[in-house]
């Protein structure tokens, strides 16, 4: 299962480094998204010090639904979800390999966007352990799910509109925990602790139902 | 020995469709069995259904000695489909291509690397994104994948289609290696002639059935 | 059964109607706001049933031994039903809100929690009406919507602690317990619970014999797509 796990991110992560879809378009609309939430609301120094870590993980979930987008849109084209079936992989190992590539991609992204909201909004980045910790676990996290739900809407025509309806109430208890542990760190807050319980149970629950469900689903698509 | 392919009045569905209505068939390891028929007849869900993709609504579809209406999964590793759709990632090379799927059947990469020189995708070539190959390429480079997994049945959809002399040449070659290796082939195709002369039986698929004539040499 | 459950529900919703409106008191703080009291919880309990009913369904539908296609149709009527519950709860929820809190809608832990849900059983029956194979959507949905329901206790969890850090003006904690409930108001309240109960029943088993027809209909069609399939051969087996 891992060596197949690797194999397929592997492969992901190849089409992304030759396409650089990643870097050339989900980067700049995420950075976009920080500009447009000063717009939204109105450049009110305090307000958006005060909220860059919520806005931050909303940024970072839109950027996490187009790169699990991009994730199955590989596999959109005909023929290629049969070769993936025909393939002899593991389906559990195909699910481990896309999420983690997902994942990989949005911890760089994450990167990038922490630099945005400590130049756009002036948040000060201290207190990085917890803020690497929890974002790591978010993004596991958030990856698993999309992958789960990425191959639940792949084959089907409206995927791009069904997916987002069907991920983000799914994952609102990881915006809420994340961005719960970082205000509270960058407020040098007490509590964190507690919100990254949730993240950790989220990340539990989801790679397993992936690894369970991927199968027959990708039976399905 | 054990029949390479036994199917027996099976119906398989996409959706309600019923794209085969009781279809027959028997292959005997080191066949050549040719299909043709009317497009739309069922000619590729038949294949499809070889492969294990397809699954069996009724009917009895035993496959290399495994029973596909119980798991059509552990067939899908010893066949090798070349279908219409390329199966190829448009933004890596051919040669990544190949790899990535003889890596995946379990192989090696001094297999793909072997496989590409067969057939004659070498050098500058190896290294083109698919994106920027020629139809007969791609069809090429789908072939490296199926030859360097040494399927024990070849399902061969339209396989002449878009290749030039040379190519087809290479593809009657290889089709004949894998038989005298004992691998049953099903060929789907509308080209009559080349096809007569590899083939030992034809059947017609029509209807979603089948239905069988003997090539009179 | 159907016609009990028809009778039990409409008798009792009429009952329930009759003594919330008319017969019980006005709560001293509330005025006449309190009667909604004898419609929220309820239609909120239903839409929770409906989601546990939808979630055990897709289990059963998915556990090899007991897969039957009684289970996928169970679970859509159900979730159908939960959703037009799990909205008007939001709604009752609302009506009540606006005159208490000021606000139409108070970012509690059980509204948010019920939102949510709603957005799940959308996004579940919005999968079901795109996958048009009868077969591969019982399994995609079963699969699918057991992953999101799997969600639930989490988006609760975190939503109820994130509600008790939140502080909010004593006056927008809702609490439904807060009227003090007691004789004829206790017995109006249970009698709209059961009421409500049986209508869900009656509901269900309606949509469920919907299911069983359009079923019905499908495999019809199936003989006469065989038919037609096999008619194909004659005149393409000729001349091409």
């Amino acid at each position: 299962m891992f060596r197949d796990a690797a194999l397929v991110a592997g492969k992901d992560l190849r089409v992304e480094w030759r396409s650089r879809v990643g870097a050339q378009q989900v980067l700049p609309f995420a950075l976009v998204v920080l500009v447009i939430f000063a717009f939204a609301l109105d450049a009110n120094h305090n307000l958006l010090q005060t909220a860059s870590a919520g806005l931050y993980w909303v940024a970072v979930l839109f950027a996490g639904v187009l790169t699990v987008q991009r994730s199955f849109a590989l596999e959109a084209p005909d023929g290629l979800r049969d070769g993936l079936r025909l393939s002899g992989l593991d389906p559990a190992g195909i699910f481990l390999g896309k999420a983690a590539a997902v994942a990989g991609q949005l911890a760089v992204l994450e990167v990038f966007l922490a630099g945005g909201i400590a130049v756009l909004y002036s948040a000060s980045l201290h207190g990085v352990v917890l803020l690497v910790l929890s974002a790591a676990l978010a993004t596991i996290g958030l990856a698993a799910a999309g992958t789960v739900y990425g191959i639940v809407a792949a084959g089907l025509g409206v995927r791009e509109t069904l997916l987002p309806l069907l991920l983000l109430p799914v994952v609102a208890p990881v915006l809420l925990a994340a961005g719960k542990v970082w205000e509270i760190t960058l407020q040098s807050g007490p509590g964190a602790w507690g919100w990254m319980r949730i993240l950790v149970v989220f990340a539990v629950v989801y790679l397993a139902a992936g690894v369970l469900a991927f199968g027959p689903l990708l039976e399905e698509s | 020995m054990a029949e390479a392919v036994l199917l027996r009045n099976v119906v398989a569905l996409a959706g309600r469709f019923p794209v085969l209505a009781g279809a027959d068939l028997t292959v005997a390891p080191g066949q050549v069995v040719l299909l043709r028929g009317a497009n739309g007849a069922g000619k590729t869900s038949l294949l499809r259904l070889c492969a294990g993709l397809l699954p069996v609504a009724s009917g009895r579809a035993v496959v290399l000695g495994e029973d596909l209406g119980l798991d059509r999964r552990g067939v899908r590793r010893r066949v090798g489909l070349l279908g219409h759709a390329t199966q190829l990632y448009d933004d890596l090379s051919v040669r990544d291509n190949v790899r990535f799927s003889v890596r995946a059947g379990g192989g090696t990469l001094e297999q793909a690397d072997a496989a590409l020189g067969l057939v004659g995708l070498t050098g500058r070539l190896a290294d083109t994104p698919a994106a920027r190959l020629s139809a007969g390429q791609r069809r090429r480079t789908a072939l490296a994948s199926v030859v360097a997994r040494r399927p024990e049945l070849w399902l061969l959809d339209e396989p002449y289609a878009g290749l030039d002399a040379d190519a087809r040449v290479l593809l009657d070659g290889l089709v004949s290696a894998a038989v005298a290796g004992g691998a049953g082939v099903i060929i789907a195709s509308h080209e009559a002639g080349q096809v007569e002369e590899l083939a030992q039986r034809t059947v017609t698929v029509a209807g979603g059935r089948t239905t069988e004539s003997v090539l009179v040499p | 059964m159907r016609r009990l459950l028809g009778i039990g529900s409409a008798v009792g919703l009429t009952l329930t109607a009759v003594l919330g409106l008319f017969v019980t008191p006005p709560d001293r703080v509330m005025g006449t706001l309190v009667r909604l009291l004898y419609v929220h919880p309820s239609v909120a309990w239903v839409a929770y049933l409906a989601f546990g009913v939808t979630a055990l369904a897709c289990i059963c539908y998915l556990w090899p031994r007991t897969r039957a296609p009684f289970w996928d149709r169970l679970a859509v009527s159900s979730a159908e039903i939960g959703v037009v519950f799990c909205a008007l709860t939001l709604a009752t929820g609302s009506i009540w809100g606006r005159p208490t809190w000021g606000v139409w809608w108070a970012w509690d832990a059980r509204l948010t929690t019920t939102a949510l849900l709603l957005a799940l059983f959308i996004g579940y029956l919005a999968l079901r009406r795109v996958t048009v194979d009868p077969g591969a959507r019982a399994r995609r949905s079963a699969v699918a919507g057991l992953v999101a329901f799997a969600d639930v206790p989490i988006v609760h969890m975190s939503v109820v602690w994130w509600n008790t850090l939140h502080q909010p003006a004593t006056v927008l904690r809702p609490s439904l317990a807060s009227p003090t409930v007691s004789g004829s108001m206790a017995w109006t309240l249970f009698l709209s619970f059961v009421s409500f109960t049986l209508l869900y029943g009656w509901l269900l088993v309606h949509r469920y014999q919907n299911s069983v027809l359009e079923s019905r209909l499908e495999d019809e069609g199936m003989e006469i797509a065989l038919a037609e399939r096999w008619a194909e051969a004659v005149p393409s087996g000729a001349g091409r």
